[in-house]
């Protein structure tokens, strides 16, 4: 059992959760502009065509009550493009069965796609397939954003590949369609195993009246040429007709409650207790500077179930506290950083800890906050690239499921080791505060220095510390930018920016959507004693 | 004193009637060691007395007359099972002079007096003119047997003459006010008797009816009487029962607030002798009326026990049924029944499944839920446990409810407190009306009369314990439960918190409609936070402060504005009825994906309740006035019409006579046409 120490009068918590506040009010900003999609006017337009909005469908398609975790809300964030990226995705639950639900907003720009879209529907589909969750299409898109088609064209096949590969794999998908799919959009209702289509909204077909028009000279209307009437009576394209998108809606609900879905991990095993302390508290104990060390068992303490943490080697490698915990029921192995540095010690620990979750088909939480390997002769001397290698050998070849939270910061290798976005977590979230890039900023910069410094000495020029200064500081801001929490997301590095105080019910529904696949920790050889 | 053969002992009872009175009937047998027999009919398949019972013999069918009504089924039955003696209980055979004298052929006891005085006060004239003889004061009347022919001026003619305007039409036969109707004009006469002649035949087989002086808004006051064989007739003290709809007692009461002792005297002395002046044995009722002056006038004999006799029980002391028990074994009436005394004060209330703002609507159902709290001094007699039926062939009656107090003012507490916490989902009931006069302060005051329910409108007497936020506060209290159901019951992420949304879309949402009313749906719109945390709003009202303590499917612990409740919550398909301290609701959730349904077509009429089709009064093609009824359906055993809702013709007539229909059903199809369109 964790016992927390927290001071929650000290200077450092109060700062923290200002900080914090601060923060949260600057992505509650983006969520609004998220939730306004093309903004008031095309909202309205949207409406007075009698239609839902996309956040409205998908409140209608989820089983009420249910939570709902949206992925990649700020998705194109500081771009040329919407924030959010004219697409909606998420895992919920419907008719009972958990399921990723992935919506167009044609209120922007009528649902094209751009290559934000593509790659925030790509990563939906990705995590439905290592998942195995069913999915939901909401569709109602104009297609392709044509100025950037260059972006998109050969990467948007992946899209009908892997729903193809899915139905292959035994992982249905529905496609309930409100709008438009048209073109190469009218391959998503092709593809789905289930396709559903609403009167006089619905148009799938590859070519619309304009094009038949000039291609063959044939004089055709919309509802003749992809309508639902005629795709449920004639092309056997729509399987259900719905009279309107609520029919539709319940059309869909129906289709997933006969799936006769099963999932094939076990379910929750261990008491889902709440934590002793108070998560709220979260906020204080966030580093509002990752330089300021965390001592990640105050957050387990508000993480786990009942604050309950069987703590493997806490005497050994001290600056990777490992452990094993449950969260709303399911087993985990949790790894995550004390102080910044790994050094040979905490690597070898990460890699045996690694290997017994392996063997025991534990699935790990890996809460980062590190600024990277140790450096130095006496670290070089003594193998680190060694031992940093055993992490990563482990991380990339461990099999059972892996979930990432960067809670401060993650620089360096300490990314790779920690199981960062190139090792393929199932999931993968930031708190708000969170800050990634290969070096922290002013790291970066002062490295950058001594380089132009060590360049002008070799070459015999004279050094010029004035502009090496205001190169410093354009490089610090460039890179303190861009290894924002926002920017991060933004570019789907992550799946999300989350609220420190949301880490549990996060971690819940991700760990209930590992288990819809089988967890099978990798076999084959005995664990190494490092 | 009459005569009859030596005092026999009763060991096996079969009982030939059904519900609260049959359970009643078996309880004070069990008491007695008497085995006991049930009677039942299909309807009655998983009624409770059935298993009350030590045996039970089924009678095939549903309708009365091919049940409860077959008196040579239930003497087989009794026959068969060895009972030495029949309870004939109240209504169905209780008063057949023609059973009771089956009973004796077959060697059974019957629980009754003696055939002869049932047939002397089975038909209600000639019960008038004996008692008349007998000196006892009577009101003038007029009889039409079954057989004669209905001429309107000659009836007019010796109504004007013998009786004057108005004038009450009844059965001469049967009681409980079944086809009993006020004429107030010759205009009225002869469509007053002729259905009162059909509903007098089809519920008691005889179709004779009686017309008799109408005394506008007189009290009702029986007299309980027993008799032995011994010689002994008494009276147990007077009841009062005048809270009436339709003819139908509702609220009964003993002693009479009106009756001081020198008038108890007078009607007990009246009672006594009309007992006395048919040789009375058993338990009967003499029963007058009481006019405003002090006047009273006899009524009638109830030669059975009452529904109303709890009250005589609990101000004597005495149990009525062990008492025509041991009068029908031949023994002497005991002690302390010759000299009963009265302690205190009873009230019983009638809990019918009804719709009182719809003119009395009997309601059928389910009940999925009944309870009655357990204060001192309450007791209850039931037709049914936890649950139950109330079925379309019996009288909806679901429950009696008696307070027992010092005084009256304590036992009108009493049960409007019972009655207050009393739990009844499932059917609509007569409960917030009974309240509404326990509490009204005329009736508290004792200023009552057969007309108490027309001076007071019944609708307002029920809704005066409406509180005004009682709808919104249990629509929300109805959503958390409902929220807490869906929870428990889901099978994935079922521990991570209600409704949680990393990018909020706004609160989840419920849709209510109260039930019975025709306004629109109530939306409910509630966000759960942690720590109890609520936002909720109510038909576009924000509710307050409000901090949700705990939330169950069943019970909902809610703090509004400081103001800390619990709420139960009961739902059933859809159905949510919610019970605090504010009241009681019943919501229908609207759901939110409408089976897209064929409509039906403008104009249609709509079976309001399960019923039997009895007459069509419009064929296709008619052209009939707004209000003219086009179907009559039988339920409950009473007419309702269904009535053109406009002017229009007929375009179809979806039923035909015989047929039973459920709710809903579609009758016939009236299309709207104004009259001056018609050519």
């Amino acid at each position: 059992m964790l016992r927390s120490t927290l001071d929650v009068t000290s200077e450092a918590y109060r700062k923290n959760r200002a900080a914090l506040l601060a923060a949260l009010a600057e992505l509650e900003e983006q969520l609004d502009l998220v939730r306004s999609g093309g903004g008031p006017k095309y909202t309205e337009r949207h409406r007075a065509r009698g239609r839902l909005l996309v956040r409205e469908r998908l409140e209608l398609l989820l089983d009420r009550d249910t939570p709902f975790l949206e992925l990649s809300p700020l998705a194109a964030w500081g771009t040329e493009f919407t924030v959010g990226a004219s697409i909606l995705t998420g895992i919920g639950v419907v008719s009972g069965c958990e399921c990723v639900i992935i919506a167009h907003d044609p209120t922007v720009r009528g649902g094209a796609m751009n290559p934000y879209t593509l790659r925030k529907n790509l990563r939906a589909l990705e995590i439905a397939k290592t998942n195995r969750l069913p999915v939901i299409y909401l569709v109602e898109s104009g297609g392709a954003d044509l100025p950037t088609q260059s972006e998109l064209f050969v990467e948007a096949g992946q899209i009908f590949r892997r729903l193809t590969e899915m139905s292959g794999l035994g992982i249905p998908s529905i496609a309930l369609v409100f709008g438009n799919a048209t073109a190469g959009g009218a391959y998503v209702p092709g593809m789905c195993d289930y396709t559903v289509m609403v009167d006089r909204q619905a148009k799938v077909f590859l070519g619309g009246p304009p094009l038949v028009k000039m291609a063959t000279g044939e004089d055709a209307d919309d509802e003749e040429l992809g309508g639902a009437d005629m795709h449920s009576r004639v092309s056997g394209l729509a399987d259900y007709f719905a009279v309107d998108e609520r029919d539709c809606i319940r059309i869909g609900r129906q289709i997933v409650s006969e799936l006769n879905w099963r999932k094939l991990g076990p379910g929750p095993t261990r008491p889902a207790d709440p934590p002793l302390y108070d998560p709220d508290e979260l906020l204080g104990i966030a580093p509002a500077d990752f330089r300021v060390p965390v001592d990640p068992r105050e957050i387990l303490a508000r993480v786990v179930d009942g604050s309950r943490f069987g703590e493997y080697k806490p005497r050994y490698g001290t600056s990777l506290v490992t452990g094993w915990a449950s969260i709303h029921g399911f087993p985990v192995g949790i790894l995550a950083n004390a102080r910044g540095v790994l050094f040979s010690e905490e690597a070898k620990k990460a890699t045996e800890f690694i290997l017994l979750a392996n063997q025991t088909d534990t699935p790990l939480i890996f809460l980062q906050n590190t600024t990277g390997f140790m450096v130095g002769k006496d670290y070089e001397q003594g193998g680190i690239i060694k031992d940093g290698a055993k992490m990563i050998n482990a991380v990339t070849n461990s099999t059972v499921p892996h979930i990432t939270i960067n809670i401060g910061a993650s620089f360096g290798a300490g990314n790779y080791g920690m199981s960062g976005r190139a090792f393929s977590p199932r999931f993968m979230f930031a708190w708000v505060n969170a800050k990634l890039a290969v070096m922290g900023a002013q790291q970066l910069a002062g490295v950058l220095s001594i380089v132009g410094r060590q360049a002008a000495q070799a070459a015999g020029r004279e050094f010029d510390v004035e502009a090496d200064e205001r190169r410093r500081k354009q490089i610090e801001e460039q890179i303190e930018r861009e290894s924002h929490a926002f920017f991060v997301t933004a570019r789907l590095y992550d799946d999300g920016v989350i609220d420190p105080r949301d880490t549990r019910t996060v971690l819940g529904i991700a760990l209930s959507a590992v288990h819809s696949q089988t967890v099978e920790g990798r076999r084959g050889f005995g664990v190494f004693r490092m | 004193m009459r005569e009859r053969q030596a005092p026999a002992t009763i060991r096996r009872l079969l009982v030939a009637n059904r519900g609260e009175i049959a359970s009643r009937v078996i309880r004070t047998a069990r008491e007695m060691d008497i085995a006991t027999v049930a009677v039942f009919s299909d309807a009655d398949a998983d009624a409770p007395f059935i298993h009350e019972a030590d045996q039970a013999v089924r009678l095939p069918g549903r309708a009365p007359a091919d049940t409860y009504l077959r008196g040579d089924l239930v003497i087989e039955a009794a026959l068969r099972t060895g009972a030495d003696a029949i309870h004939p209980g109240y209504g169905f055979l209780s008063e057949n002079a023609d059973f009771a004298r089956a009973c004796a052929e077959s060697g059974l006891i019957f629980v009754g007096p003696p055939p002869e005085v049932i047939d002397a006060m089975g038909s209600k004239i000639a019960a008038k003119e004996l008692m008349a003889a007998a000196g006892v004061p009577v009101l003038p009347g007029i009889t039409i047997d079954d057989h004669a022919d209905l001429d309107a001026a000659a009836l007019s003619r010796r109504v004007a003459a013998e009786i004057g305007f108005p004038v009450l039409v009844k059965a001469a036969y049967g009681g409980g006010g079944r086809g009993m109707r006020v004429v107030r004009s010759e205009a009225e006469l002869l469509e007053a008797v002729t259905s009162a002649r059909r509903e007098a035949k089809s519920a008691f087989g005889d179709g004779t009816v009686f017309l008799e002086r109408y005394v506008d808004s007189p009290r009702h006051i029986e007299v309980q009487i027993f008799g032995d064989w011994h010689g002994n007739l008494v009276h147990l003290f007077e009841r009062e029962c005048s809270i009436q709809r339709r003819y139908q007692k509702i609220i009964e009461e003993a002693p009479s607030p009106a009756v001081d002792d020198t008038l108890r005297e007078e009607l007990g002395r009246a009672a006594v002798a009309a007992g006395k002046a048919i040789g009375y044995v058993g338990a009967g009722t003499v029963e007058f009326i009481l006019e405003a002056d002090g006047r009273f006038s006899f009524l009638e004999v109830n030669t059975r026990l009452q529904v109303e006799h709890p009250v005589t029980e609990m101000i004597t002391g005495l149990d009525l049924v062990r008492l025509q028990l041991l009068v029908a074994e031949g023994r002497p009436l005991p002690e302390e029944v010759l000299n009963a005394r009265i302690s205190g004060h009873a009230v019983e209330a009638r809990l019918y499944a009804e719709d009182v703002t719809a003119g009395f609507l009997p309601a059928t159902g389910r009940v999925h839920h009944f309870t009655v709290p357990d204060l001192p001094g309450v007791r209850v007699d039931a037709g049914i446990q936890a649950s139950g039926e109330v079925s379309v062939h019996y009288d909806p009656m679901i429950a009696k409810i008696i307070a027992h107090g010092s005084t009256r003012d304590e036992a009108c507490r009493r049960l409007a407190r019972a009655l207050d916490e009393t739990r009844l989902h499932g059917v609509v009931s007569n409960r917030e009306l009974l309240i509404g006069i326990l509490r009204e302060p005329e009736f508290r005051a004792g200023r009552i009369d057969t007309g108490y329910l027309t001076r007071h409108d019944p609708a307002a007497l029920a809704a005066s314990r409406e509180d005004p936020a009682a709808v919104a506060v249990h629509a929300l209290a109805a959503a958390l439960a409902g929220q807490a159901e869906r929870r428990s019951r889901s099978s994935v992420l079922s521990t991570l918190p209600s409704g949680w949304r990393n990018v909020d879309n706004g609160p989840q949402f419920t849709t209510f409609q109260v039930a019975g009313s025709a306004t629109g749906g109530i939306e409910v719109r509630y966000r759960l936070r942690p720590h109890g945390g609520l936002d909720a709003e109510v038909a576009g009202v924000p509710m307050g402060d409000t901090v949700l303590r705990s939330a169950t499917p069943n019970r909902v612990d809610l703090e509004i504005d400081g103001v800390r409740r619990v709420i139960t919550v009961h739902s059933v398909d859809g159905v949510f009825y919610v019970d605090s301290s504010l009241g009681s609701t019943t919501l229908q959730e609207i759901p939110r994906f409408p089976e897209p349904d064929p409509q039906t077509i403008p104009g249609s009429l709509l079976a309001p309740m399960p019923g039997t089709v009895v007459r069509i009064a419009a064929q296709p093609g008619d052209f009939v006035e707004a209000g003219s009824p086009i179907v009559v359906l039988e339920a409950m055993k009473m007419e309702h019409s269904v009535s053109a809702p406009s002017a229009g013709r007929v375009t179809e007539i979806g039923v035909s006579v015989g047929r039973q229909v459920e709710v809903g059903t579609v009758l016939a199809v009236v299309e709207e046409h104004p009259t001056e369109e018609r050519a």
